[in-house]
């Protein structure tokens, strides 16, 4: 076949010496961004770009790529460890990884995220290799009625996953919408719920809430508890990821289909946030032990997961084969691209194949030193938790303080963030649960977006999101899944007599 | 390949000349002693932000400034954050601000207290093409087939953003053609370019670089470029085709022009020396490879303008603006 020959040419140039130096740099650099929250492969990536001004662009892209495996690796450490998600798709892992983490399985939970990734990527990166043209031309199916669908069916995955009232995960997922339109409405070019003040121009950023919702409210969490971290008991020592790898198989089928999840929504271009959701909404829709995640489940971790970083890789591919990022992360990529002379889109695969080649071969070998090196560090992320809690809360906030600042160099954003900590500690008190409101907030301007263009395609018919077979089933697909509670619902409605059994309080 | 090194040696010549000028510059002139801030009132990986850090790796490169350029995103109401916090810092000599057609278009449109003359022009360095262009598998093969396709019935326009540039070249074409358009804002000019690849609009402005690529592998198909004169790239960029063989959109009968701003401001209340420097480093950077590379890229217009007649040029292009806009109905209600 000629993609193995032309993957090995490519493994030839990412196996220089130089190259191999630099991605070791990159995956340790993306790491280090990764758990710094806020900070963000985006803006990293965004910092070092010009650097790489003067290497060969090869060289430069495989620095950047890896710098980008390492942030995906590394987002996931402070969601386990301080249930601070470092980077938007790793708030579905906080969901069991945290959990895992108070019960002293710290280095569980962290091996298992950090082999699922592996295996998403690597999944990703071989479809990447054999399938890429006819991939590409599946991404210029998706109009933004198709996109839309997309968005309704990662809600959709989502309803009814709460614990709690579904009143309450509806309330919280409406008060995510209602954040999500502040600032700048994209479809009028109007600013909306400003009140006159320019900070609000900005809009709330997803992080900025993200590390106050989770990351403050937890500490004033822990500060009432009496200031202990629950997860003290966690042992040192490397054996810990051999016993987890030993317990991995088991959980092959959700991590088949999580990375299918993923690639899917890396192409589309919808990217890792989503499919992280939906993913973790699909294992544990699908889970005998449905009821138990959330309260550290191994599968709870591993399903977000790999798709978020089936998703991170395979969003490279329109970006390369169409010129479209699919993740913020790749916008400036692309944007180092042109800088290097290299013009995205088809020609690229026609045209440059030693660079394209090249960037693949490295994405196997990147992702295989980013899983050695995080794993290496496992014991030592999982030491972090013995730390006292008076020294290690003060460093949490200093660190929130400055990613909640990094992500636009606003300080106005520090005190939202701390706004932030206070309403998530109130809704935790009142048992609110924040995962919809999250969801909401980061997918919910994208969302009315893909709405109203469509609405404005298709001149005010709602018809427009049935009238391709690609929107229309996946749609249809969404409708059910949304409605399965309430079908629920009306079953026991109509069975009288299982709702006897259960005393009502009124 | 022989083009690459062609241009790394005329590099290496270059660089001595600049260096030896520099001395004589900096007899009695200002300096900056802190890290300049290039505020980019946009998003990452766009346009703007582009040049803004091809600036920033041409100076480092170069080594055209002792002190460094950060460059510093501030998106947030279409650029408006960026350009206030510009507005705010009177007299700092240490921050740049790199600005698109939002200098206009964004306090037009959404009222926010700002204009540019709060800002000191210190030059063009660009102006930025738009280019007609409709899907290849489309029946229009010229504009005259175009508007007559449009005046029968309503064809769909893809752009980047709302009441910005592409949207005001919309709105050009409306008035110049007598035919509606249904105008679809998206987030960014690539993913403009691939909705019409994949059909869900009829036609885009893009930028000759977000959608050469297309054009290139034969799914998009230009009909006209919104400037007074043709491209100047004569080179080949399909079969039979180079940047230079697309009509104007006058000369194929539609009589709509526009371009957009690639300049570079600072904040209010600066010493005329200080804008002396920039506007010297700006020359040198014009004058390095790198920058004549991303000119070709981009099939730029690389018409500069500092001083008076940029302050003119400024005027102008502010009440055509203005004009387009309030003919369209996108200035904001005053509140």
């Amino acid at each position: 076949m000629e993609e193995i020959g032309l993957l090995m040419q490519g493994f030839a140039v990412a196996l220089q010496p130089d190259n191999i130096l630099l991605m070791l740099l990159g995956v340790t650099l993306g790491v280090l961004i990764g758990v710094l929250p806020g900070l963000g492969g985006a803006n990293g990536i965004a910092i070092l770009l010009p650097l790489t001004f003067a290497m060969p662009p090869v060289s430069a892209i495989i620095m950047l790529s890896c710098i980008y495996w390492g942030a995906l690796f590394g987002g996931a450490i402070t969601s386990i460890l301080f249930n601070i998600p470092g980077e938007p798709w790793s708030v579905a892992t906080t969901f069991d990884g945290y959990p895992m983490a108070q019960q002293g399985r710290a280095g569980e939970a962290l091996t298992a995220a950090f082999t699922a990734s592996f295996v998403g990527a690597f999944i990703a990166v071989v479809l990447l290799t054999f399938l890429a043209p006819l991939v590409a031309g599946f991404a210029l199916q998706f109009g933004p009625p198709q996109f839309f669908a997309v968005m309704f069916l990662s809600f959709a995955c989502f309803i009814g996953l709460g614990r709690g009232s579904p009143l309450k995960t509806l309330a919280a997922m409406m008060l995510g919408f209602l954040l999500a339109t502040v600032g700048m409405d994209t479809v009028t070019g109007q600013l909306r719920m400003t009140f006159g003040s320019t900070e609000m121009i900005r809009g709330f950023d997803f992080l900025v809430a993200v590390i106050g919702l989770f990351g403050i409210s937890e500490i004033l969490v822990s500060i009432e508890d009496g200031l202990t971290f629950k997860g003290q008991k966690a042992r040192i020592d490397l054996k810990v990821v051999l016993r987890t790898w030993a317990e991995m198989p088991r959980h092959w089928a959700i991590a088949l289909r999580s990375a299918a999840i993923g690639c899917w929504m890396g192409i589309t271009p919808a990217g890792a946030t989503p499919a992280s959701f939906m993913s973790y909404g699909v294992a544990r829709r699908l889970s005998r032990h449905g009821d138990e995640f959330g309260k550290g489940r191994v599968e709870g971790v591993i399903a977000p997961e790999t798709a978020a970083h089936a998703a991170g890789t395979s969003a490279l591919l329109p970006m390369l084969a169409l010129g479209v990022p699919g993740s913020p992360t790749a916008a400036v990529l692309l944007g180092g691209l042109i800088m290097w002379g290299l013009q995205p889109g088809p020609m690229l695969f026609v045209e440059q194949k030693e660079f394209v080649w090249g960037l693949i071969a490295s994405m196997y070998l990147g992702n295989v030193a980013g899983l050695l090196v995080v794993l290496v560090a496992v014991p030592w992320f999982a030491a972090i938790l013995r730390v006292p809690f008076a020294i290690i809360a003060a460093i949490i906030l200093v660190v929130c303080a400055i990613g909640a600042f990094t992500v636009s160099n606003a300080e106005f954003d520090i005190v939202l963030m701390l706004a932030f900590g206070v309403v998530g500690y109130v809704l935790k008190k009142l048992d609110y649960p924040l995962a919809p409101l999250v969801l909401a907030l980061v997918l919910g301007d994208r969302t009315e977006e893909a709405f109203r263009q469509s609405l404005l395609l298709s001149q005010g018919d709602l018809g427009v999101f049935f009238s391709t077979w690609l929107g229309g089933s996946i749609m249809a697909t969404g409708i059910a899944l949304a409605a399965w509670p309430l079908l629920g619902w009306l079953w026991s409605l109509l069975r009288p007599a299982a709702g006897r059994e259960r005393p009502s309080p009124a | 390949m022989t083009n690459r090194s062609i241009s790394r040696r005329t590099a290496a010549l270059g660089l001595p000349a600049l260096l030896a000028a520099s001395p004589a510059l900096a007899q009695r002139a200002w300096e900056p002693m802190r890290p300049v801030q290039f505020i980019v009132p946009a998003g990452t990986g766009g346009g703007a932000d582009q040049m803004a850090r091809v600036i920033q790796g041409i100076v480092s490169k170069h080594s055209l400034m002792k002190q460094p350029l950060v460059v510093v995103n501030k998106a947030g109401g279409a650029g408006a954050e960026g350009f206030l916090e510009a507005k705010g810092a009177r007299a700092n000599p240490h921050m740049l601000v790199i600005t698109l057609s939002n200098l206009f278009t964004t306090p037009l449109a959404t009222g926010v207290p700002f204009n540019w003359r709060d800002l000191t022009p210190v030059k063009m360095l660009a102006l930025d093409e738009f280019v007609l262009w409709v899907n290849a598998a489309s029946p229009w093969k010229t504009v005259a087939e175009f508007t007559e396709a449009a005046r029968a019935g309503r064809l769909k326009i893809g752009g980047t953003g709302s009441r910005q540039e592409d949207q005001i070249i919309t709105a050009a074409l409306t008035k110049a053609t007598d035919a509606q358009f249904t105008y679809v804002p998206f987030r960014g000019g690539g993913e403009v370019a691939v909705q019409l690849v994949g059909q869900h609009v009829d036609a885009t402005v893009n930028n000759p670089i977000e959608a050469v690529t297309h054009w290139r592998s034969g799914t998009l198909r230009p009909l006209c470029v919104f400037d007074g004169k043709r491209l100047s790239g004569t080179e080949k960029m399909t079969a039979n085709e180079a940047w230079s063989d697309i009509p104007t959109c006058k000369e194929a009968g539609l009589d709509v022009e526009y371009l957009m701003l690639r300049g570079i401001f600072m904040a209010p209340g600066v010493t005329p020396q200080q804008v002396a420097f920039f506007a010297g480093l700006l020359d040198k950077v014009r004058e390095t490879p790198d920058w004549a590379e991303l000119m070709q890229q981009g099939a730029f217009n690389t018409t500069a303008l500092d001083g008076e007649p940029f302050r003119e040029w400024l005027t102008r292009e502010e009440a055509r603006h203005k004009t387009l806009m309030q003919e369209a109905g996108f200035l904001a209600q005053p509140s």
